[in-house]
């Protein structure tokens, strides 16, 4: 589904990121994890066409990221589900709105998706909290509202850069079955995270590989974890 | 073709649901919508000037260079006899369409504004004035001179082009500085907007950021701003446009005791001029807000 051939990404500086190639097989679950500033948004970035690689190629569902256009970009952004740490909503826009926001902006009719809003809503455990405005959310509603957001076109995958950055244990288990329930309905799931308690956790529950990038370089951890 | 009127369906119709991507900002919207009207205020009294100078120079320039006047300035005793004879050389005088001497009452009431009502004309030495009226060809004005010199000592001919040269000239000058003014004023209302614009699209700059990662086309961002702001600027320059006109229609109108200066105001079909400027303001908004868009919107991943 995404595909990254001998990538490398430099910033102004230098090297981040070098001859990275890796590929989200569909219906996987990974792991990205490393150190801070290591490249782990960077990647992610790459993966989800925000930065062009500096070498090396990124294909999406077959089709080279260079020779997009930008509104090819934008339509395969539709295809995927993206969760930051630090997850950004329209704070003008209701809960409910913000999370319908991608049927919107791709033309469809959010009232025809009704009955699907509200089942996500629900899911993830925002029901309650539908007309809430997004800077009333505490972190782990918006990690969930974010989650939602990101899953409500069913993509075929989903990208997470450390969604349990800015939530508890408890919270993170949750977020962590969400992304495991999505992983069982058949959708490729990549979360960067530094958390490795929260990647044990996930081994008893879903086949994840892990990856780690050290030395500019991703690596598939062994057994150790 | 069709993809055009679908844009401009959803210009004038709008989109609800894109509407409401963007935050509401009422300020600024307002500050636009001031500007707006102000400068189509001013575009319409540019307007209304250039069109009356335009009157002004073709009338000076049209009815002025057709007419001579010749004057006779004589003893009283011989003032008959010269105008006489200065209408039969006229009469001869290829190029003349028509020539006449104006009676008292006419010439009385040329001098009225100066001397009032009650003038007797025949107590003053004033000149007897012979008004000429040529053919589109024209007459030769030095030969007229000539006979005219030999025949009617008396006789001054005036063919009016030394007065009305720097006349035409001034007026069509201020035609000029009118629709330059107009002018200026367009542009004006583009880089407000263009301003505007981007300031809406820094201060939503988080906005923009979450619509492209949720899968929003640039078309569509842009759609969201370029219709607030056309429609903004439409909205205020159609206030300004209404307001400048009432103010003209209630101006005084040209009159006879106005002399030779024509009302300032539109005539006929030019009342149906300024109804352009919101249209032009809407163009400009919207090619100015698609352009401030696009730039924006390239920065982004």
């Amino acid at each position: 589904m995404i595909e990254l051939n001998n990538v490398a990404y430099s910033y102004g500086g230098g090297a981040l990121l070098s001859e990275i190639s890796l590929k989200l097989a569909p219906g996987s679950f990974h792991f990205l994890t490393g150190p801070s500033g290591a490249g782990k948004t960077t990647l992610l970035k790459l993966c989800y066409g925000a930065l062009l690689p500096t070498s090396g190629e990124v294909t999406f569902f077959g089709d080279d990221l260079r020779k997009m256009e930008r509104d090819g970009i934008a339509v395969l952004r539709r295809r995927m589900g993206v969760v930051h740490q630090d997850c950004q909503f329209l704070n003008h826009l209701s809960v409910a709105e913000n999370i319908a926001l991608p049927l919107s902006v791709s033309g469809r009719h959010v009232d025809a998706a009704g009955d699907d809003l509200t089942e996500l809503m629900a899911w993830v455990g925002l029901t309650h909290r539908a007309d809430a405005l997004p800077p009333e959310l505490s972190g782990g509603e918006r990690q969930r509202a974010a989650l939602a957001r990101a899953v409500i076109m069913s993509p075929d995958v989903i990208l997470a850069d450390e969604p349990t950055g800015n939530v508890d244990w408890e919270m993170s288990q949750r977020l962590l079955r969400l992304l495991v329930e999505l992983n069982k309905m058949g959708k490729t799931v990549l979360v960067a995270t530094h958390d490795l308690s929260l990647i044990r956790a996930a081994k008893s529950q879903v086949q994840a590989r892990v990856l780690r990038i050290a030395n500019q370089r991703v690596q598939l951890a062994g057994a150790d974890l | 073709m069709k993809v055009v009127s679908k844009d401009l369906r959803r210009l004038v119709w709008g989109d609800r649901q894109a509407d409401r991507v963007v935050p509401p900002t009422g300020f600024t919207a307002h500050l636009t919508v001031f500007a707006a009207g102000a400068m189509a205020f001013l575009a319409v009294f540019a307007m209304a000037l250039s069109l009356a100078s335009g009157r002004l120079a073709v009338r000076w320039g049209d009815e002025l260079a057709r007419s001579s006047t010749i004057r006779i300035v004589a003893p009283l005793d011989q003032r008959a006899a010269q105008t006489e004879a200065a209408l039969g050389i006229l009469q001869t005088t290829a190029g003349v369409a028509f020539a006449r001497a104006l009676d008292d009452a006419e010439q009385q009431a040329l001098l009225a504004p100066w001397f009032g009502a009650d003038l007797d004309l025949q107590a003053l030495p004033v000149p007897r004035l012979i008004e000429v009226i040529e053919e589109d060809s024209g007459f030769d004005a030095a030969g007229l001179r000539l006979r005219l010199a030999a025949e009617v000592p008396g006789a001054v001919l005036d063919d009016h082009t030394q007065w009305r040269a720097p006349l035409v000239q001034a007026a069509n000058r201020l035609k000029l500085l009118g629709w330059l003014s107009a002018a200026l004023l367009g542009v004006s209302v583009a880089a407000m907007i263009t301003l505007a614009a981007n300031a809406a699209l820094a201060a939503n700059a988080q906005v923009i950021a979450v619509l492209r990662l949720v899968g929003a086309t640039d078309r569509y961002i842009a759609q969201a701003f370029i219709r607030r702001f056309t429609l903004r600027a439409f909205g205020g320059a159609l206030v300004g446009s209404v307001i400048a006109m009432t103010a003209l229609l209630f101006l005084p109108a040209a009159s006879d005791t106005g002399g030779f200066l024509t009302g300032l105001g539109f005539q006929g079909w030019h009342w149906f001029l300024p109804f352009t400027i919101p249209l032009l303001a809407a163009c400009f908004a919207f090619f100015a807000t698609g352009a401030a868009a696009g730039r924006a919107l390239k920065r982004l991943a």
